[in-house]
């Protein structure tokens, strides 16, 4: 860094008193980088005094990752991105080696949700760029940091149709927070730093740095400035007291109160508020799917998840709530169903750090544009009084005993997924990490595990992709071991289905040996698809039935994992033990009912009150 | 849950903090609670944009057309972005112009959409969040609004193609024998109206350029300060200026009128 003045301001590694914002999710890496620099000359760069000068494009994109905090990358090599890489090689980041780029953003996408801080993943151009998407559209649906960085043909052919090339802006555009096409060695580590502060400032999200190979490889000494957003870009914190003051009168006059949890939660870091808020003002609360474990599941206060697959007493609570305080959400249509009947009685205040979130589903009755930590806070001071809702509070109890979340295990049948679910629950800790795939498997491992702790819920939920279990893992357990958390579980649930789109990755986590345990809960089926058919389609099982499965066990075991196959009861309790024991990638073959759905169910666009708590209800 | 079956119990040996929720009816389908139309009912409802309506008089929003002026970073890229975002989320988009301004950073890009007005919230929201976006207005029905048509038609009657073009203070900017091509400037309805009455002659093309739009008098269009900052002293500054919205050159320190 040649200005010391901006690194003063900023917050640079050379500094004792890093920008809070890049480095406080990673409290380990501060403190590695502040001992690397304090004793830096005072003429050096920015980075460790170990760390080579800047000398080409290549070498400011590291230093500009380097800068930020970054210590962990996931990628694939390629003919474009060869020249970051050859840096990368010189550097102190520990590379994952990926089997596929899907899972690169996926690892980086789970990275981000566990440490709060940007994953960052890194493709070649063309075919590697575009196997990004589905990760990079997966973290935009699901506003989690993560920032990736394509090589590029040299931009002299860009537009040629050279080869490997691919308009890897234009692609994306739709799909990230921002993108940025590299045009300077000189200004490409500043793009890198502020695509990496973009991603985790505001509204977290995915950015991508297009980076041609002639700007990668060109020589430039220059040290890329500090990791800063753009100048356009503006972060509301607080809310306008006003607004505050409005919505905590509608909260204190309310009857039926039912704070609604959002992701944004989870992401502002703004569990405790939430909890506090809650439980001081008695107000029962009821989470999004992404928010899970923002607030204990086991709390007398908890209705845990609602939407399609929630709770009945989610959805009841929901659907009859006269002061809906959501918090970090965006009313995603699978939580609200239909709209028409969604917290039909409800005044609606709503907190979000985006204001375009505000009345784009639902109308905000006291919209408050902030943080969720700050705005709660604000609330907090605002709300003087515990609104009057001890008759509601009863009535959400009684909807709990009404609707119970059990399923009945006769032991002449084969395993219920659900009880697999509830088996790793019990056997591991409150700090255990849950990633799952997408389909039966997610609801039930979403439904059926308990969820205490933000960061321990790793899914694809806006996008809804298959095969994220695994490769999420993968970035989980990085994350996990770089916040000192080796002890932690993390225990991948997956379908058949899912399992096989991206089961390439054990070899990454063999390689790697990472701790993570893969509990295959395996029906035969593309599973939710042929509880739609049976629902929606007559039955008609169209490309849902494979009537022959591989042998996950024995495939786990040729990738160099442990692999188990559980047929029946009386071995669940032992293979969930084994797996977690054992040191290394487990894979558990759970050969489950076949037949079993996933209930309570609001269709598509129906009423939330309305949940069918069997087929014939649909 | 009385009658365990032994795995159950095995079960029990781990759990501290998770009940098992198994039963073993083996009978039941599905889960257990009132049915559906056994459950209380609320008694509101809301209209397809989320507004909590009363059922009795339930209106929808209808649509209205807007201009908005979007002050955009002069990049690559840039209209891609904004033109995406339109059909990405459906928007209707029924003109976009972009143009430089005066700043060479600077660009400006005049929208014309046609929707309710949650939708007409939600474009501006949405053009905001694009982070070449500097900032973004929605501009007073009585803003100087502007469109140009390039109309070539059949020459039969040139006399009566210029006295024509005379009443709509058009501009001939190209003859030959069989063709003149004239130049028309104004308010919309001013350029629907010329090319209907041009049709008299034959058109043989029309080129139209969308709306060009500008706030009048002191007010901005869409400025470099934070918006939030400016909105309210526009909104204030406008309440005193009594714009006319009529298709008229107006005497504003622009030059709304380099049309003639």
């Amino acid at each position: 860094m040649t200005d010391p003045t901006e690194t003063a301001t900023d917050g640079g590694a050379a500094i004792p008193d890093p920008d809070a914002t890049t480095t406080d999710a990673d409290p380990d890496s501060t403190a590695e980088t502040d001992a690397e620099s304090t004793p830096a000359d005072e003429e050096s760069t920015a980075g460790s005094p170990a760390k080579a000068p800047v000398r080409t494009g290549a070498d400011s994109v590291v230093r500009a990752l380097e800068n930020a905090g970054v210590e962990h990358l996931f990628g694939v090599q390629g003919g474009a991105i060869m020249p970051v890489y050859d840096s990368v090689y010189d550097s102190e980041m520990r590379h994952y080696m990926m089997g596929h780029e899907q899972a690169a953003a996926h690892a980086a996408d789970a990275y981000g949700i566990v440490s709060g801080s940007p994953g960052v993943c890194l493709a070649t151009s063309g075919p590697g760029a575009t196997n990004l998407v589905t990760g990079i559209a997966d973290a935009n649906m699901d506003s989690d940091p993560m920032v990736a960085l394509t090589g590029q043909v040299p931009t002299e052919f860009v537009g040629n149709d050279a080869f490997q090339e691919t308009d890897t802006t234009g692609v994306t555009a739709p799909i990230t927070k921002d993108n940025t096409f590299a045009s300077s060695p000189e200004s490409v580590g500043d793009d890198v730093g502020e695509a990496f502060a973009l991603a985790e400032t505001g509204r977290p999200g995915p950015t991508l740095v297009d980076l041609p190979k002639d700007v990668t490889q060109a020589d430039t000494d220059r040290e890329p400035g500090p990791a800063r957003p753009p100048d356009t870009y503006h972060v509301h914190e607080h809310a306008e007291d006003d607004a505050v003051a409005a919505a905590a009168e509608a909260i204190e006059t309310a009857n039926k109160p039912l704070l609604l949890v959002g992701g944004g939660v989870i992401k502002g870091a703004a569990s405790e508020q939430a909890r506090e808020f809650a439980m001081d003002y008695e107000i029962p609360v009821v989470t999004t799917m992404p928010a899970m474990g923002a607030f204990p599941e086991d709390h007398e206060l908890s209705l845990e998840m609602g939407g399609m697959h929630g709770t009945g007493f989610a959805n009841m609570a929901l659907t009859h709530t006269d002061c809906l305080i959501a918090v970090g959400c965006r009313f995603d249509d699978r939580l609200t169903g239909g709209i028409e009947t969604f917290a039909p009685d409800a005044e609606v205040v709503h907190v979000d750090i985006d204001p375009a979130e505000i009345s784009k589903n639902v109308q905000a009755d006291y919209p408050l544009i902030g943080d969720a930590g700050t705005v709660l806070e604000q609330l907090q001071d605002a709300v003087t009084e515990t609104p009057p809702a001890t008759k509601w509070r009863a009535t959400c109890k009684q909807w709990q005993s009404e609707y119970p979340m059990d399923y009945a295990a006769p032991e002449d049948e084969p395993v219920k997924p659900q009880f697999v679910v509830e088996a790793y629950d019990a056997a591991t800790g409150d700090d255990a990490i849950v990633t799952t795939g997408v389909g039966q498997h997610q609801m039930w491992a979403a439904q059926y595990w308990t969820y205490t702790e933000p960061r321990t819920w790793v899914s694809s939920h806006g996008l809804g992709t298959m095969g994220y279990g695994l490769p999420a893992a993968i970035g989980a357990r990085v994350a996990a071991d770089a916040e000192g958390k080796e002890d932690a579980a993390v225990v991948a649930f997956e379908g058949d289905g899912s399992f096989l789109m991206t089961m390439q990755e054990l070899a990454v986590a063999v390689r790697e040996n990472l701790d993570v345990t893969v509990a295959v809960l395996n029906n035969e089926y593309i599973g939710m698809v042929r509880q739609w058919q049976d629902a929606f389609f007559d039955g008609r099982h169209s490309a849902s039935e494979y009537g022959w499965c591989p042998d996950f066990a024995k495939l786990a075991e040729a990738f160099g994992a442990k692999g188990i196959t559980v047929e029946d009861y009386d071995e669940v309790a032992d293979a969930v033990e084994d797996s977690l024991a054992y040191d290394g990638p487990a894979v558990v073959d759970f050969r489950v009912d076949p037949e079993e759905n996933v209930y309570p169910m609001v269709p598509s666009g129906g009423d939330n009150g309305q949940f069918a708590l069997e087929a014939d209800q649909l | 849950m009385s009658d365990e079956s032994t795995e159950n119990a095995e079960r029990e040996t781990h759990h501290d903090d998770v009940a098992p929720r198994a039963n073993t009816d083996e009978s039941r389908e599905g889960l257990a609670g009132p049915l559906p139309h056994e459950r209380p009912t609320p008694q509101g409802r809301r209209n397809k944009q989320g507004i909590r309506v009363d059922p009795e008089v339930e209106a929808e929003h209808e649509p209205r057309r807007a201009v908005i002026s979007v002050l955009v970073t002069h990049e690559p890229g840039v209209l891609s972005e904004v033109s995406s975002l339109f059909s990405r989320r459906q928007f209707n988009i029924e003109s976009l112009t972009v143009g430089a301004t005066n700043d060479p950073d600077r660009a400006r890009i005049t929208v014309v959409t046609e929707e309710p007005d949650p939708g007409i919230d939600q474009v501006e929201k949405q053009l905001r969040k694009l982070i070449p976006v500097i900032s973004v207005r929605e501009l007073d029905p009585d803003a100087v609004r502007r469109e140009l048509a390039i109309v070539k038609v059949d020459a039969e009657n040139p006399s009566e193609v210029a006295a024509v073009a005379d009443m709509y203070d058009a501009r001939t900017v190209d003859a030959s024998q069989s063709t003149v091509t004239v130049e028309v400037t104004g308010s919309r309805q001013k350029i629907e109206g010329a090319i209907d009455t041009f049709g008299q002659f034959g058109i043989r093309e029309v080129t139209r350029t969308g709306t060009a739009a500008q706030a009048r008098g002191t007010n901005r269009t869409a400025g470099t300060a934070s918006e939030t900052a400016t909105t309210e002293a526009v909104e204030a500054a406008h309440a005193t200026d009594g714009g006319e919205p009529v298709d008229e050159p107006d005497a504003t320190n622009d030059t709304d009128t380099d049309h003639q």
